[in-house]
């Protein structure tokens, strides 16, 4: 029997690692006050897990500046959509198989 | 809470934030209910004032006068039912939607609210410079078709940004108004069917589907 669990990446283990992920499944580019406002978190908390996506090349980070703010956006990279693809299809297996 | 209803709660809330993150789901059924209510008060102003008909062409031939001149009095009288019309409905569904956005504790100011509506009012604003182009030639009969036609557009177009089921009120409206503009008589009745009914008819729809 094979163990479905393997195929749920650790990368996506926390709630705002998730919601990153998802949003910019279904969007060009986010920028980070779009970001805040929906996952309801802090500026650190953000940039610290973000970075955390950029680091294994799944999300890649824009910084820009607007006038004077700066403005960082963010999107998702090929092997990130592959792999959160891969977490998705992980989770609903486990799900079936439980039922 | 077990390790499956874990997973299930995650699964819920991925669904939610990109649903939440590229549609702007606030929008109010409410707010359609009262666009509809206003077009057919402003069609009811429309026979009250000049008498009722179902032949359109009788308030079109009001637009000149017996010297051949147009006649200014008309022109200003739909301008201002016109404007009223769009301010209500405007001014009413801002309302209901935020209204809605705040119970569920969105934004009702966000990234998808503003491509809504870029999305939206690049076909609306095209239809309506289209309509001042068709009164500048005096076409009037394609006038009413047209900001038909025009509205479905901008529906369909919308629909991408919002909730899907608009797509279909924006299909109703584009087959009206194509029709409206075969049978140019009736024009001001298929207008008022178009935004007066279908718009009611949606409206509590969809408050029944996502609202109640």
């Amino acid at each position: 029997m094979k163990n479905y669990i393997d195929d749920l990446n650790k990368a996506f283990e926390s709630r705002i690692r998730l919601g990153i992920m998802s949003i910019l499944m279904v969007n060009d580019s986010v920028d980070f006050n779009t970001f805040k406002e929906l996952l309801n978190i802090t500026d650190g908390n953000l940039a610290s897990h973000a970075a955390a996506l950029e680091k294994l090349e799944f999300i890649l980070i824009r910084k820009q500046f607007v006038g004077k703010k700066p403005n960082t956006t963010y999107a998702i990279t090929k092997k990130g959509r592959k792999a959160f693809g891969e977490h998705l299809d992980g989770l609903e297996k486990l799900l079936k198989k439980r039922e | 809470m077990n390790q499956q209803e874990k997973q299930l709660e995650t699964l819920t809330e991925i669904r939610s934030l990109m649903e939440r993150s590229s549609r702007f789901i606030s929008l109010s059924g409410l707010s359609g209910i009262f666009a509809g209510i206003f077009a057919l008060l402003g069609a009811t102003a429309v026979a009250v004032n000049y008498g009722f008909t179902f032949d359109s062409m009788f308030y079109y031939g009001k637009a000149e006068l017996e010297t051949g001149e147009a006649n200014l009095s008309f022109y200003i009288f739909f301008g201002i039912i016109a404007l009223s019309m769009v301010v209500a409905s405007l001014t009413f569904g801002y309302y209901f939607t935020s209204k809605k956005a705040k119970k569920n504790d969105l934004a009702v100011w966000d990234s998808s609210a503003k491509r809504l509506l870029i999305n939206l009012f690049i076909p609306l604003v095209t239809g309506g410079l289209f309509c001042a182009i068709l009164i500048y030639h005096e076409l009037l009969p394609l006038v009413v078709p047209s900001t038909l036609i025009f509205y479905g557009l901008a529906l369909l177009n919308a629909s991408k940004y919002t909730l899907n089921d608009i797509r279909f009120l924006g299909i109703c409206e584009i087959i009206l108004g194509l029709a409206s503009a075969i049978f140019v008589k009736y024009g001001l009745l298929c207008w008022t069917i178009g935004f007066g009914l279908l718009h009611i008819i949606y409206g509590t729809a969809m408050y029944y589907k996502y609202e109640r």
